[in-house]
Formats: C-alpha cells, structure tokens, sequence
C-alpha cells in the first residue's frame, strides 16, 4: 500500500487530509511537526511526504531539508501545504529540496488528484 | 470522491479559538518597543493557521479577514515594518472580531460583516493595499491561447531528481493536457555519458516537446510550475511568430511579482470558484455543533486518562475476586470477604479521584481573560494597572470554572473602577502610580480559593454605612462593626458609586455576585483597609458533583447539609425558642439571636402536638447569617453524588438536590440560602432593635 506521511499542527486540517487519504486507499502516518515527523521517517520510509509550513518546534522547510539528508527520503516527493500569499515560502521550500506545493484553501478532490499526480 | 468536511468544523473551531487565545496572551505580553522573533511567529502562526482552516473549511470571511491580518503580520516578521503599539491595538480588536465570526459560525449564522470591513480598511491603510490590488488587476492579463501550438525545451538542471521531481510525471500530465495525438517528445541523449561514469542521481537528458493546442500557455507553464528553478524552460510558439518566451529570461524582479501577487494558474483558478462554492455549500447544513458544544468537550491529558484505565483494571481485579468468593462462600471466608470488600472500597474511591480529575483543568483557563480586560480598562479608565496572577496551576472543575467567569470580571471591573484610585490621587497618597490587581487561586481543605486584590482606597466605611442608613437597609443607631459594614456592599439594591459608570455599573450588584458564588455552594467575603486596599476571597467547592454532606434525621426522613454550611451542632431544649412573630421562632445563642427553622414543620412530617422537648439544632450559615435548623438526630458524614432534583422532577424551593444513599433511598440536599430566604428579614430587625436597645 501507498504510504504518505502527513505532517500538520493544526488537528482539524490533519484529519481532514488524512481522512481523505484513507478513503482513497492510502496508508496515511500523522505527525504534529517536523521534530516529530522527522523522529518517525527515521524508522519509517514513505512514498509520499505531506507537510505544512508554518508550524511549532521544526517547521516544513526545515523537516524537507532533513529528510533530504537521510538516504531513504533523496528522491522521495515532499510536497508543502502553503497558503498563496506565501510565495517566498514556495522559494524557500523548493531550495530545501520540496518537490511542489499544494495551495491553502484546498479541497479533497484537489488533494487527491494533485498527491495521484505525483505518484503516478 | 466526496468528503463531508462538516465532520472536521468543531476541531477546526475549537484550535481557531485556542490560536486566537496565545495571538491575544502573546499581544499582551508583547512589548512593542522590543518585540522578539518568537512571538511574532507564534502570532502568525495562529493567525496562518485559522485562514487555512477557514478557507479550506469553507468559511471564506474569515479567512479573508485574517489575510490581511496576516499580511501585516507577514511584513512585521520579515522585519520590513516594526510592530508599533497601534498595531498592537488593532490585532486585539482583530482577536475579538474573529473570535465573534467564529462564534457566529460555529451557531449556524452569518458573521457579522460591518465590523470586519471597518477593521479591514485599518489594515488596508496601513498596508496600502488599495493601489496593490488595483495593480494586480492590471497585471493579471498575459498571455493568451491564440497560438497553434508550443515547441517546449526542458533542459533540467542535474539535481532536478533529487527534488523528487520526476520529469515523465510531467510530460505526462502534459500529454494528458493536449492530447495523446497532439503531442510529441524528443529526448536530446548527447550529454549521456558512458555507463561507467554515469551517476543514476542526476538528470542529464533534455527533451524537445512539441504541442499543437490552443491550450493557454499559463495552463502548459502551470505543468513545470515546480520545476521552474530546476530547469531551463524555452517556449516558442508553433505560428512562428516572433515572440519568444522564457521563464528563464524574466527578470528577478518580475520574478518576485509573480511570487508575490495571489496569480493563480488557469488551473488553480477554474477550480477555485467551485470549490469555495461546494464549501460553503457544506458549512452550511453543518449547523448542528451549536455553542453548547463549545463547553461539552474537555481535552484531557493522556496521563489522566491512562490513571483511570489503571483504576479500572483493579476495580475488574477485585470484582473478579469477589466474584470467585461469593461463588462457594462459607463463614470461614469471612476476613477475605472483608479484606475484598475493603480493596473495593479503595479501588472506588481511587476511581471516583481519577473521574474528578478529568474535569479538573488549571484555573489559568479562567484567567487567561484578565490581562486584556485590566488592559482594555485601564485604557479607559486613565488608569495605569498591573495584573498579577498567582496560582494560576490550581485546579477546579470545569463546569465550576465556567460559572464563576462573569463573578470574577464582575470583581475586578468593580476594584478597577471604585478601588483602584486615579494615578493623581495615587500620588497624592504617596503610592506609586500603578496600581495592582492581584488574582490568586489556591486550595484549602476541600475547597479552592480565589482572591481578587486591589491595592486601591479600601472600603470607604463611613460612605458604605451613610448609604445604607438611606437606604433603609440599617438603623441609624447601629453598632456595627468594621467587618460588618464591609459585608452591607453583599445587600441587594446596594451601590456606593457616586455615578453610575460604564465600567461596573450595569445593573448588578455585589449581591448578584454573591448569590452567583452561593449558587455554586460557595461562599464570598471582602477584607478591606482603608488607604492599602480590598481583598474579596471567595470559597468554591472543587466540584459540584459531589458534596461532602452532614447527614440528619428528622422523623423517618434522612436529609442531607452542606458540610461546608454547618457551623455547630447543639443539643437544646423546646423551652430556649422563643416565638417571635407568625410561626417564626428565635433562639438566643451565646450573644446573639438567631432564627429557627424546623424541617418537621417544613416538610410537613409530624403533627405539633408530637414535637419533643428534646431537640438538636445545627446552626449553619447562609448569605452570612446564622440559622438554626431543628433536627432529630445527627446521622453520619458522608461524601454524596448530587443529582439534579431540577433535571429528574422540577425545582422545589429549599432543596437543591438529591442523592442515593447506601441502602439505595434518597435523601433530599438541602439548600440552606434558599431554606432560609422567609426568615432573613424576622432575623435582622430582631437582632438590630435588640442591639439597639
């Protein structure tokens, strides 16, 4: 099974991702923030990381740009959830090594075909 | 796929209104002068936070509202703009908006719209966002799909890979886009080295692809959005007109245009509409979690309830123990029945500890609201107040903590506005001109108290009882003493206050305060010194689901006191009562004169001509002053689960609950403020014409 790890502080945005993920059949990890989501990518290799940017203790750039570091996640796609006005941020992201983005506000559909997208 | 995102709006709201709750602690707290990184990214943070959700949730006006909110956040953060204490101001008048947006969604209403709109203008002024968007509406026309097609050459850079970025994906999608037909790709192998020296992680094949469409190029670009900075994109139009364009020609300035304006993609702007649209469609019916949701769930700590799952597993130890005992029971098990019988006695209560504790949360929660309203008031005021919170750990029940919120505000308004003095008369008085208000919560016994503390003028004595004399609520020729002119403040209908203010004269008194904390079980008095200031302590019961309870017998009835009201018990003689007026008996106690109550007669359980001359009477107090109860026996203490008289029959004067006693009757709680309300006025003439005279 596809597994996707998401990462995201505020519960109401993970649930909603991670709902719509499970439903369509993906095996879906959550983390909290990027100390956490780093701490179980260590034990753990995923196809597809899902991250906020804006979050407590490591934020989303942060979390990229570690787990390009270690071997299993160098070619893994990484994609940030970002708001539209945040275009540094997308700058940011993509010199820490992110794949792309998916822009704040989203809607299921458009998660999931962008996350299908890039898995193929 | 069709997710009902209605099921994610009461998490979405109650993290909305936490986040708005640190923007405001972090405001506070915040020094404009010297603002440090931290609180401004947990400011943002929060606010970046709610405008997702909203968006994605559907609740476009407020996402919208925080956007600009955030916008200035944005430039605050990023150091182009310092914080300055009016935008201090305005993000505390944002808080309060958007926590009434919220609210106002949260029951299945529209938001309020004026308010939002004046403050987005302040921020739109601030911003000069006014002319920002006229521009971006100027340059949002660009391209257009009137070629017949693109010749596109993607020469990515070799890390193009290690970004996770697969290039088939995107001539995928692309070929999807136009067409199989219409597309066609040329792979440029000339830089492939030979096997030996090839390094798999790097990308070193470029790509011709020819498109025939009339597909928009904004829509073709949005394909290579990602991989804009990993790879020289060229796209060159079929028609063979001169016009030539590359995303790797743009100046960095338009570069960073585009990054900043909200340009969708084609792509992402076709969608958007529906989107919001099917949104909004489904916050709508999502009316369901109405602000009593807001107060019904707790977030409880993993520990607490690991605790409680550990009790349970004992309390099944012991059960199954005691159920293997009572399977083959016989006399000679007596002491393993007892010593079962006694673990489950332990396991109980430990259980019951661990239930109380779930609802248990630290009184922060309640005052976390202060700094805003001592800072707000002491603005309008022309006041300078210090807020000082000690305690702020203790616990107490939640539903006690919600209840004792309006009691609370209403003490620190009222020592804000008559206690605390102006900072001239502060002077004048040789203190320094800040004055403070101290709020300190601690347990004592059974109970948690909270202290409101002004340093301000005290309780001005001579005022309290001149006003009391008008008013009818005293003699003239009185002797009371300091303690008890302070306490004439708790009397209905009493206020000091020369003017009626906006600040704390709205209509309630301190004798509304003091009922509200009575209702509770719980109990208010004032300390005060004239020039050093007013302390009003007040007693609450930890929980309100259980009581520890006097129990007393009179006739065959079983009734249950308050522990906490009780102040003696004495044995008395039928002869000691004195009659005073209609059925109304006195006794005279020590040196003073209390009135009497019999349940008997209340509860209508024995004739007269059965009254014994023996009696016991439990003197307790209520609002302040001492009744006695007549009795027939004193039965034993015992903690006891309330239930609701009001929830399970209706509400009956005098009694203020129920409770299932061990041999499983029901005993009646009584309510000693309300059991003695008939009496109160018999009780103060009597003990004043008598001080009197």
């Amino acid at each position: 099974m596809t597994s996707i790890l998401a990462v995201d502080d505020s519960a109401s945005m993970r649930q909603m991702v991670s709902f719509t993920l499970k439903g369509a059949g993906f095996d879906v990890r959550e983390a909290t923030d990027g100390v956490e989501a780093l701490e179980i990518a260590k034990t753990e290799s995923f196809d597809l990381v899902l991250t906020d940017v804006n979050m407590p203790n490591m934020n989303g750039i942060e979390l990229v740009k570690n787990l390009r570091q270690l071997d299993n996640y160098k070619f893994t796609p990484m994609l940030m959830l970002t708001t539209e006005s945040a275009g540094d941020m997308k700058m940011q992201g993509k010199q820490a090594g992110a794949t792309g983005w998916i822009v704040k506000p989203f809607n299921p559909d458009q998660l999931l075909s962008t996350i299908k997208r890039v898995l193929g | 796929m069709s997710v009902d995102l209605s099921q994610f709006h009461q998490v979405f709201f109650e993290e909305s209104f936490e986040g708005l709750d640190v923007m405001e602690s972090e405001l506070l707290d915040m020094d404009p002068a010297d603002v440090d990184d931290e609180t401004v990214n947990n400011i943002f943070r929060a606010a970046h936070s709610i405008k997702g959700g909203a968006g994605t949730f559907g609740f476009m006006p407020v996402s919208e509202f925080t956007h600009v909110l955030e916008t200035l956040l944005d430039e605050i953060r990023s150091g182009k703009r310092s914080m300055e204490p009016r935008y201090v101001d305005l993000f505390l008048q944002s808080v309060d908006c958007l926590r009434g947006m919220l609210s106002d969604m949260q029951d299945g209403n529209d938001p309020e719209t004026e308010r939002p709109a004046e403050l987005r203008k302040e921020f739109e002024k601030i911003l000069g966002m006014e002319q920002e968007s006229a521009a971006a509406e100027e340059t949002s026309a660009d391209s257009d799909g009137k070629d017949s097609g693109w010749l596109i050459d993607v020469h990515p850079h070799t890390d193009l890979l290690m970004t996770g970025n697969e290039p088939f994906r995107m001539f995928r999608e692309l070929r999807e886009l136009v067409g199989e037909d219409n597309f066609d790709v040329t792979a440029d192998i000339d830089n492939v080295p030979e096997l030996s020296s090839l390094t798999p992680e790097e990308c070193i094949i470029n790509w011709q692809i020819k498109v025939t469409t009339s597909v928009p190029l904004d829509e073709i670009k949005a394909i290579f959005e990602w991989v804009e900075d990993e790879c020289d994109l060229t796209y060159l139009p079929l028609t063979g007109d001169a016009e030539t364009t590359s995303d790797n020609n743009v100046t960095p300035d338009k570069n960073a245009a585009e990054e900043q304006q909200p340009q969708e993609t084609p792509e992402v702007a076709t969608e958007k509409a529906p989107v919001i649209a099917e949104a909004q469609k489904s916050a709508k019916p999502a009316k369901a979690p109405k602000k009593a949701a807001e107060s019904s769930s707790i977030r409880v700590s993993i520990d607490k309830v690991d605790s409680l799952i550990n009790m349970v597993g004992e309390l099944v130890i012991t059960q199954s123990m005691l159920g293997q005992l009572g399977q083959d029971f016989d006399l000679s098990r007596l002491a393993k029945l007892q010593e079962g019988l006694s673990q489950l006695e332990q396991n109980t209560r430990e259980l019951q500890e661990s239930v109380m504790k779930i609802r248990m949360m630290p009184i922060s929660f309640a005052f976390s609201r202060f700094p805003r309203l001592v800072r707000d008031l002491g603005g309008q005021l022309g006041k300078k107040v210090v807020l000082e919170t000690i305690g702020e750990q203790t616990e107490l029940d939640k539903t006690v903590m919600e209840k004792i919120n309006d009691p609370l505000v209403h003490l620190v308004r009222n020592s804000m506005d008559h206690g605390l003095e102006t900072t001239e008369q502060r002077i004048a008085a040789g203190k320094c001109e800040e004055g403070t208000i101290t709020l300190n919560a601690y347990h004592q016994g059974g109970n948690i108290v909270i202290e409101v503390a002004d340093d301000g003028a005290g309780l001005n004595e001579d005022r309290i009882l001149k006003k009391a004399i008008e008013k009818g609520l005293v003699p003239e020729n009185n002797s009371l003493t300091p303690e008890e002119i302070h306490n004439l403040i708790f009397l209905p209908g009493f206020s000091t206050a020369e003017a009626v203010s906006d600040i704390s004269g709205r209509g309630v008194g301190m004798d509304v305060v003091r009922r509200n904390i009575q209702a509770l079980n719980g109990s208010i008095e004032v300390k005060s010194q004239r020039n050093v200031g007013s302390t009003f302590i007040i007693r609450l019961p930890l929980t309100l689901a259980i009581l520890d309870g006097q129990l007393v017998k009179v006739c065959e009835e079983t009734y249950i006191f308050p522990l906490v009201s009780i102040v003696e018990s004495i044995q008395i003689h039928r002869s000691s009562l004195n009659h005073v007026t209609g059925s109304q008996y006195v006794m005279q106690l020590r040196d003073e004169y209390i009135p009497i109550v019999r349940l008997d007669k209340i509860f209508g359980l024995r004739d007269e001509k059965d009254v014994v001359d023996e009696m016991m009477l439990v003197v307790v107090e209520g609002d302040n002053e001492k009744i006695g109860i007549v009795v027939d026996d004193l039965l034993g203490q015992q903690q006891v689960v309330i239930k609701s008289l009001e929830q399970n029959y209706q509400k009956v004067s005098g009694i203020s609950g129920a409770t299932i006693l061990g041999d499983g009757t029901v005993a009646l709680i009584i309510d000693i403020s309300s059991i003695g309300k008939n009496i109160v006025p018999v009780k103060r003439n009597q003990n004043r014409s008598e001080r009197a005279a």
